[in-house]
């Protein structure tokens, strides 16, 4: 039971870390399709400026909890897929120096650099995640000690790279909505009109991708399983839908929080298809990480829950308050001008 | 070269890299906090431009200490990984708990702090700092915590094959974890201390800003003053219970060989690792180690060849790094009470601002040597008693780590000249001038 209701914590983490991060990755990663001049640029900037850093923290909380509720899982799942983890963090960590960088320095090749780093640091860990949980869907190649008997490549197949591509497709229509909430005038136009451009391809992609994961994955037999739970397949279907009448309609925020249900939903579908696994293994189902056979102990499970029920309603309020607070339409005072 | 060496090379690296922003961030953000209380008791602009200098640079150290402290985190499964099943069901729920309640506080606040100029009332404003500070200084309990379950396992059963959470308040009232907070966070606001000194005295050379810096460099001083003589007293009860706890790791920062009643002290030794000696001894004060370590002259310490070679912990490494720190130790207060002296005079002793300028980086070095006899001296040991470095590492193909390793060194070390650099441009820039 325990296990269970950690799994699904477990997902709900990982769900909220790509609607928040989501949103910053995705706007980094379209800066340059975005910003015409200097100041549109530190617009965007100051667009995700407050946040960021509190939105990468759900990965590091998302990252702790594979560790201290499914050891075995955070163990075979981050030494598999090492290179890959490895040029997400560097991505991560040159995108996090340059949010601070960039303002710190005057000359314009040093800022074109700066920028450079941005939209490289959002749009690798974009594609990243995407190839890693396409990946997790899928199966990875464990024996029964549980060691990843690929290499590199392995990760980047077809399905892994479809997984990608619809990650940043997510996350850059995520953004584009987010920079839309916080701008007007010129800005504010560009990135609605970016996000409708976006919401297109993003359908065929998505639409691609669930044929792509009836084939390539065991996730439906879940859902075959208990036909009712495809009811949740409603739930992005109809956020994919209202993502774009709400563009339309230009209530940016109501389509940031429409996109954001689309990611949530669209992680939650993937990982209710995996239950109980946590890392199928492709080589032979036996050998899978389950909740079962990587859970930590039932008092481990008992205190991280209680921790849990305690402090994450408490960081939901601060974080609340903060976007509340600062996501406010940007001006030229916020800009120093 | 293979896994486990590329992999403690890497983590070491890392480790150290992420440790020159911790112990700033520590340190500093309590003293700006104290800062912006003061500008928010009385209303004096020198205050407010101090908050404002003083937490500039604050924040240019915390994003590198944030981004480097994920590589950390995740090193633990990337390379790690048999240590983090084993151990995952406690390791892991503490770095969790971690992130839960201090880091989410500490980046959510931070931002609001330097997003909130405008917008939050000065009460709230500085209240925000407060929250950084408080949160940055929880985060390091459980960070340490975790560091000195590895330390000092307890509060655990091996049953499924693993270590098991048998008692969690065991586990986070630790005594050895506690006591490796306390020395590591008085540590760390000696560097701020000084890190103020320094950069202060570095301005008052050029009578810049007197009162401005004047005030600053008092207040680091009080700051460093008072926990140069904290952290080595209290470093002396630590040294105790690691003779206690680990003493194989004493035996090695003092490169005592043989197990001796009345343990001397010496004041000079060279230790030979290949000969089991030490090459030169000198000074010796009679019974000084057993009475430093067991409080009396003649108690029994156990020297490094009671363990097998194999179960030593590096000696040369340990035993320097052990002098270097209580060498720096001392010398700490003592630069303290010499500007203590001067401080009604400070534009006048060039002296003194020329050496406490050069000093900004000997804290750094005394708190990285600090972890360096922590961490090298319980090898080879990754959990003491219970699991060794060797068992711990992930079964993952060489070629990989040798990527990761040259890969974050290149990027470290980049990212450290950009950071010295800026910090060091800021810091010369001095405050932002009075608005007219």
């Amino acid at each position: 039971m325990l296990e269970t209701i950690w799994f699904l914590l477990w997902g709900v983490l990982w769900a909220v870390y790509f609607m928040l991060d989501g949103y910053d990755l995705g706007l980094g990663a379209m800066m340059p399709f975005l910003a015409k001049n200097e100041k549109d640029k530190k617009t965007i900037f100051n667009a995700m400026g407050p946040f960021w850093d509190g939105n990468e923290v759900w990965l590091i909380t998302a990252g702790g909890v594979t560790f201290a509720a499914f050891p075995k899982a955070y163990a075979v799942m981050f030494s598999g897929l090492y290179t890959a983890l490895m040029l997400l963090l560097m991505a991560l960590i040159i995108r996090g120096v340059a949010f601070e960088f960039r303002g710190l320095v005057e000359s314009d090749g040093a800022r074109k650099f700066w920028d450079a780093c941005m939209v490289f640091g959002s749009a690798v860990p974009a594609l990243l995640l995407g190839v890693a949980f396409a990946n997790i869907f899928q199966g990875i190649p464990i024996n029964a000690e549980g060691v990843f008997q690929g290499g590199l490549l392995t990760l980047l197949n077809p399905y892994g790279l479809a997984g990608g591509v619809l990650f940043v497709l997510l996350f850059t229509l995520h953004g584009c909505l987010w920079l839309a909430v916080r701008t007007t005038g010129d800005l504010n136009e560009r990135a609605g009109n970016m996000a409708a451009a976006i919401w297109p391809i993003l359908v065929a992609v998505y639409v691609a991708f669930l044929a792509l994961t009836g084939i390539y994955t065991k996730l439906l037999s879940n859902y075959l399983a208990h036909p009712i739970l495809l009811l949740i397949l409603l739930v992005p279907i109809f956020a994919i839908v209202k993502t774009r009448t709400l563009i339309s309609a230009q209530k940016w925020w109501k389509a940031w929080a429409s996109s954001a249900l689309l990611i949530v939903s669209t992680t939650l579908f993937g990982v209710i298809g995996l239950f109980p696994a946590l890392l199928p293994s492709s080589i032979n189902p036996a050998f899978s990480i389950t909740i079962y056979n990587a859970a930590s102990s039932q008092l481990t499970l008992k205190i991280m829950l209680t921790v849990a029920l305690v402090m994450v309603p408490i960081v939901i309020i601060y974080q609340f308050w903060m976007h509340k607070f600062f996501a406010t339409k940007i001006t030229d005072e916020d800009l120093g001008y | 070269m293979d896994v486990l060496m590329l992999s403690r090379l890497q983590f070491a690296m890392a480790t150290m890299f992420h440790f020159i922003f911790v112990p700033l961030t520590l340190g500093l953000s309590v003293m700006v906090a104290i800062m912006e209380t003061y500008y928010v008791r009385t209303g004096k602009e020198v205050y407010l431009r101090m908050t404002k200098f003083w937490g500039k640079l604050f924040v240019i150290n915390f994003v590198l200490g944030v981004v480097t402290g994920i590589t950390l985190e995740f090193q633990f499964g990337t390379n790690w990984s048999k240590y983090s099943e084993y151990v995952g069901d406690i390791f892991g729920s503490l770095l969790a708990i971690e992130a839960t309640v201090a880091f989410f506080m500490e980046s959510t606040f931070l931002a609001a702090w330097i997003f909130g100029w405008k917008k939050l009332s000065a009460k709230m404003h500085c209240a925000c700092i407060w929250i950084v500070a408080i949160a940055s200084n929880m985060s390091a309990v459980w960070i340490i915590l975790a560091n000195g379950w590895m330390q000092n396992p307890v509060g655990y059963v091996i049953r499924n094959g693993r270590a098991e959470l048998e008692n969690f308040i065991t586990v986070i009232t630790n005594p050895f974890a506690w006591s490796q907070f306390l020395h590591n966070g008085f540590g760390a606001l000696v560097v701020g201390g000084f890190f103020i000194m320094g950069i202060s005295a570095y301005h008052l050379l050029r009578k810049n800003e007197v009162e401005f810096f004047t005030t600053s460099f008092k207040m680091g001083l009080v700051c460093a003053f008072i926990f140069s003589i904290a952290v080595a007293v209290q470093g002396h009860g630590h040294a105790q219970e690691v003779a206690h706890v680990q003493p194989a790791k004493l035996a090695a920062m003092e490169a005592l060989w043989e197990t001796t009643d009345s343990a001397p002290m010496y004041l000079l030794s060279v230790p030979n690792e290949a000969k089991e000696e030490n090459s030169i001894e000198l000074f010796g004060i009679p019974g000084g180690l057993s009475f430093l370590a067991f409080n009396s002259f003649d108690a029994p310490v156990k020297g490094l060849k009671a363990w097998a070679k194999e179960d030593r912990p590096p000696v040369t490494v340990t035993f320097l790094a052990f002098r270097l720190m209580v060498g720096l130790g001392t010398l700490f207060p003592l630069l303290c009470i010499w500007a203590w002296i001067k401080r009604k005079n400070l534009v006048e002793n060039k002296l003194l601002l020329r050496v406490m300028l050069y000093s900004i980086p000997l804290p750094y070095i005394a708190i990285w040597a600090g972890w360096a006899i922590a961490e090298v001296g319980r090898q080879p040991w990754i959990v003491y008693g219970i699991m060794k470095t060797s068992d711990a590492v992930s079964p993952i193909v060489t070629s990989q780590v040798a990527f990761s390793f040259i890969g974050l060194t290149l990027l470290y070390t980049i990212l450290g000249t950009c950071e010295i650099f800026l910090l060091t441009k800021f810091a010369r820039k001095g405050p932002e001038p009075v608005k007219a």
